[in-house]
């Protein structure tokens, strides 16, 4: 038997009737690692954890390489955070180790999760499981492909604009953003922190409900975190939607978007509605400005986030040779032109610009007002429907350096996920078909507040009906 | 050319709040430990940590807004203020920027004509930064971040001082009332109270403000006064001989008594605000101000008043028992005892103010109870001690913390009021001085004085001196 291909609940089976052990799950999982992540590239270090990790929950997991984890160094695939070692757990690392989870090591990004294709890493592109010459996409691209590739049973990522659910479209697994505050971001290194939020990235819909079962939750450790009880997500797995009510934005079947993708995600419509949804057609129309107002807030956030990188206290120290400004002032610009990425730099000075006197108003302010209305749109909609469906991404998995000069075109593939995260609301993709290239694709519903019980309801009913998830890449 | 200028002067006070724990993680709060002892991954600004806001400081700071008069905003936000510093963990420090937890307020101040109002601006919550400790024989500087994340509230004026003295009597007006709230040691030598000034003159009747300069790095509420003589000096020099105030930041030393330039308005930081998005907006509910008034101590001014009415006290007495809180208290508790409250107004503001300077103690140091005190008073007012011997006996009181009673038992200080005992000093006196007798004859009654002074000497000051004095002039006058 495969232990490695198997998702968490079929695993859970086994120990429950003991026919595999945690050891032999972590073994084969770590055997499957060494057979194949030389091409996947998944990782980018392995945990020193030892123990194969006990009890019910005892699930071999592939983390994010921006979640503090002690014991370990975390780097958030940039050169400027080699070396650093956390000496603290983060909030949902805690639950992991708390729920006897086994972490297997921390897997690639984007650095500081810029980017949608994980090709901004200081340690080299990941490639997508289902063609090695196409990206995983991003910026939770190795945590994807580990799940896709079986290196993982499952793994956590974390979504400031996109960054799990596209991978997830791109790598044909189920990807879920909660809803912002529901899962604490105490430890999770911030890119943009009123959008950052951790979530699951599993084989299966029922993984999703489980992973959640452990992750979500308050942390008075962070002050965003919202102490609402958290129900049994498995509750939610129900196979049935009838009468559920799912819009559709009219916005959303526009330029730009690949005709095979179009194709499946309308055929998932058929689908839905063949189980006994009502689709109805609704209307965002400020959705064409949120990559925009995305651009704008996240970067402003993260310009300040990053100021903390300046050589003084842990990560890299670049010292000048010669003093030209002052030696600290020196040391300030050396470190961070070494340390940082060029997608960094370019997030950096965006940032930085948009918070400047004198261009507040007309850019950070705006993008805020803009904010808002996006999110006005959302409200209006879920009045009228439980789930809005969109597309994941414009497209399937790119090809590697396709778009690597071209930013812009690289910004556009989150234009579906985005407005979730303005909003703050859920939002899932799961698989819902595949191109004839065979690379996977992605159906993206969003949800109310702290309503992920609905979307796991009706991804649960839709993976039911269709055999996608099922489908393995050739390794 | 001769003009008259006004000196217009605003300034912000930083204050250090003595909260147990500090403003954004639960490090202890406290001075003097050892270099980056009181340190955790929150306050170092680790990846991924978060700040959480103490509520007590949020409390200290809507009770020093509601000290000063001020609207309490009820709802507040956090806010980022952008730099780089190596004291300065996160590349940002939390303050506050729209939405202060305190705005319009004022403080009234004693001027040599009559009272002034000054108006606070705003009163807002903010985080303090490390410390550099510059280490000559290492050629570098270390950074000690125990101090990173202590609660400061910054205090900011209208600018509406008119003189580096109304500046000097504001500080210390607002020094007195942060003190009675309790909400910080207000100590400038540990640096928990620091205070910026801007300074700008312009032609008396213009009412444009004239170009600022700010002036940091004064250590005490008199540097802050002659660092603004100065700057006041500086600006009327510059603009009589032609020239131009630029605006910049000065550096105010000490030693050598004048401003040096730190950076000027092209050289200025651009903060980059905005809110933190760490911290959701907090509302501030109309109870907890409620309750936070009605807990407000007696604030200084009022109780000069009260004093001043209640126990018929001179403003001069009542100020100098005001001053400290402690012996404001003290003072109320002897009172209870005795109604002479004027007697005992004099003997703490005499007295006892002299001990607490000589041995550097506080009152609630002192080995000194309202009680004893009072008897103390009433021994001399008895006639028990003279006033002299009363003085001494305060002394052995404070080192031994005996009674009165005891002293003056322990020492035989009980005045000596029999006639015959003192009667053989006043012979001896008289003789001594026929000079001063004679003056006295011839009408000069006051020079009796002098003799009684010299008879009291001779008695150890255990003579009454009363006594001696009726029986000196019917000593002389039967002579």
């Amino acid at each position: 038997m495969k232990l490695h291909s198997l998702t968490a609940h079929q695993i859970l089976d086994l120990y429950k009737s003991k026919q595999a052990s945690s050891e032999e799950v972590l073994k084969d999982v770590l055997s499957r690692i060494g057979a194949v992540d030389s091409r996947v590239r998944a990782y980018v270090r392995l945990s020193n954890q030892k123990s194969a990790g006990e009890g019910s929950a005892a699930i071999p997991i592939a983390i994010k390489d921006n979640m503090c984890t002690q014991g370990e160094e975390i780097t958030c695939s940039s050169k400027i955070l080699k070396g650093f070692h956390p000496p603290y757990d983060a909030g949902v690392i805690e639950r992991i180790k708390q729920n006897g989870g086994r972490i297997l090591g921390f897997a690639n990004m984007d650095e500081f999760a810029f980017g949608s294709s994980t090709e901004n890493s200081c340690y080299g592109p990941t490639y997508n499981p289902w063609d090695l010459t196409c990206v995983p996409g991003g910026s939770s691209g190795g945590s994807a492909a580990s799940v896709a590739a079986d290196e993982a049973v499952w793994a956590l990522g974390s979504d400031t604009g996109g960054s799990i659910r596209q991978p997830a479209s791109f790598c044909g697994v189920v990807g879920l953003k909660p809803t912002y505050g529901r899962v604490s971001r105490y430890g999770l290194i911030a890119f943009a922190s009123s959008l950052d939020q951790i979530g699951p990235l599993t084989k299966d819909v029922t993984d999703c409900a489980l992973l959640m079962n452990i992750i979500a939750g308050y942390d008075d450790r962070d002050s965003t975190s919202v102490n609402v009880p958290v129900p049994d997500y498995t509750k939610a797995l129900i196979n049935d939607v009838h009468g559920i009510k799912i819009g559709v934005p009219k916005e959303a079947f526009a330029e730009g978007l690949d005709s095979q993708v179009s194709q499946a995600v309308e055929a998932a419509i058929e689908q839905l509605k063949k189980l006994g949804a009502v689709v109805k057609e609704v209307s965002l129309p400020h959705t064409p400005y949120a990559v925009a107002t995305y651009y704008i807030v996240a970067t402003a956030e993260a310009s300040s986030n990053l100021a903390r990188f300046d050589g003084v206290r842990y990560g890299l120290r670049q010292l000048s040779a010669n003093v030209r400004k002052t030696p600290v002032i020196d040391m300030y610009e050396e470190t961070r032109a070494k340390g940082l990425g060029d997608e960094a730099k370019r997030r950096i000075m965006l940032g930085t610009y948009v918070l400047s006197s004198g261009y507040y108003d007309a850019y950070y302010l705006r993008g805020q007002k803009v904010r808002t209305l996006i999110k006005q749109d959302l409200d209006g909609a879920f009045k009228d429907c439980d789930v809005i469906l969109t597309p994941t991404a414009p497209t399937t998995a790119f090809k590697v350096g396709e778009k690597a000069s071209d930013p812009l075109s690289m910004y556009l593939s989150d234009v579906y996920t985005i407005p979730a995260n303005l909003a703050g609301v859920p939002s899932i993709s799961v698989p819902c078909g595949f191109s004839k290239e065979g690379l996977p694709i992605g159906l993206q519903l969003m949800g109310k507040a702290f309503d992920e019980e609905m979307l796991l309801r009706v991804c649960f009913s839709y993976e039911q009906n269709t055999p996608w998830h099922t489908k393995k890449p050739n390794l | 050319m001769s003009q008259e200028f006004e000196t217009v002067i605003g300034l912000e006070v930083h204050l250090q709040l003595s909260t147990k724990t500090k403003i954004f993680c639960g490090c202890v709060n406290v001075f003097g430990s050892a270099p980056n002892t009181n340190v955790c991954p929150v306050c170092l600004g680790l990846p991924g940590t978060l700040p959480v806001l103490n509520q007590q400081a949020l409390l200290y700071a809507i009770k020093v807004g509601l000290a000063l008069n001020a609207q309490i905003n009820p709802f507040i936000k956090f806010d980022r203020k952008n730099y780089y510093y190596p004291d300065l963990p996160k590349g940002y420090q939390i303050s506050q920027y729209d939405l202060p937890v305190a705005k319009d307020g004022f403080v009234m101040i004693k001027t040599d004509k009559n009272e002034k109002r000054i108006g606070i601006k705003r009163a807002h919550l903010e985080e303090d930064a490390g410390k550099l400790v510059h280490d000559d024989r290492g050629n570098c500087s270390l950074v000690d971040y125990n101090r990173t994340g202590t609660p400061l509230i910054e205090i900011v004026t209208e600018p509406d001082l008119r003189s580096p003295q109304e500046a000097y009597d504001y500080l210390n007006t607002l020094k007195l009332i942060l003190q009675y709230l309790n909400v910080s040691d207000c100590d400038m030598e540990k640096g928990s109270l620091r205070c910026d000034a801007n300074v700008s003159i312009r032609p008396i009747g213009q009412t444009a403000l004239g170009t600022k300069t700010e002036l940091k790095n004064m250590n005490s509420f008199r540097a802050v006064k002659t660092g603004l003589e100065y700057e006041v000096c500086r600006h009327k020099q510059v603009i009589l001989s032609g020239g131009r105030i630029i605006q910049e930041t000065l550096l105010w030393n000490d030693e050598k008594a004048m401003t040096i330039a730190m950076r000027s308005k092209e050289q200025a930081h651009d903060y980059r605000y905005f809110s933190d998005p760490d911290l959701v907006p907090f509302t501030i509910n109309y109870k907890v101000i409620d309750q936070v008034r009605a807990e407000l101590p007696e604030l200084p001014q009022i109780k000069l008043e009260r004093f001043i009415k209640q126990y018929g006290l001179s403003e001069y007495d009542a100020g100098v028992l005001v001053i400290d809180q402690a012996v404001a208290v003290f003072f109320e508790h002897c009172c209870q005892h005795y109604e002479q409250s004027k007697k005992v107004a004099n003997w703490l503001n005499g007295a006892v103010l002299k001990e607490m300077n000589e041995r550097k103690m506080g009152i609630s140091e002192l080995k000194l109870t309202p009680v004893n005190l009072v008897a103390l008073i009433k021994a001399v007012e008895n006639g028990v001690v003279s006033n002299l011997a009363g003085k001494e006996v305060l002394k052995a009181m404070l080192d031994s913390g005996k009674t009165p009673a005891q002293v003056i038992q322990d020492k035989g200080l009980v005045q000596v009021s029999d006639d015959s005992a003192l009667m053989a000093i006043v012979e001896e006196i008289i003789n001594q001085n026929p000079t001063v007798v004679e003056q006295i004859k011839q009408g000069k009654p006051s020079a009796a004085g002098f003799l009684v002074g010299q008879a009291m000497k001779k008695s150890g000051g255990k003579a009454n001196p009363k006594k001696l004095s009726e029986l000196i002039i019917r000593r002389i006058s039967n002579a």
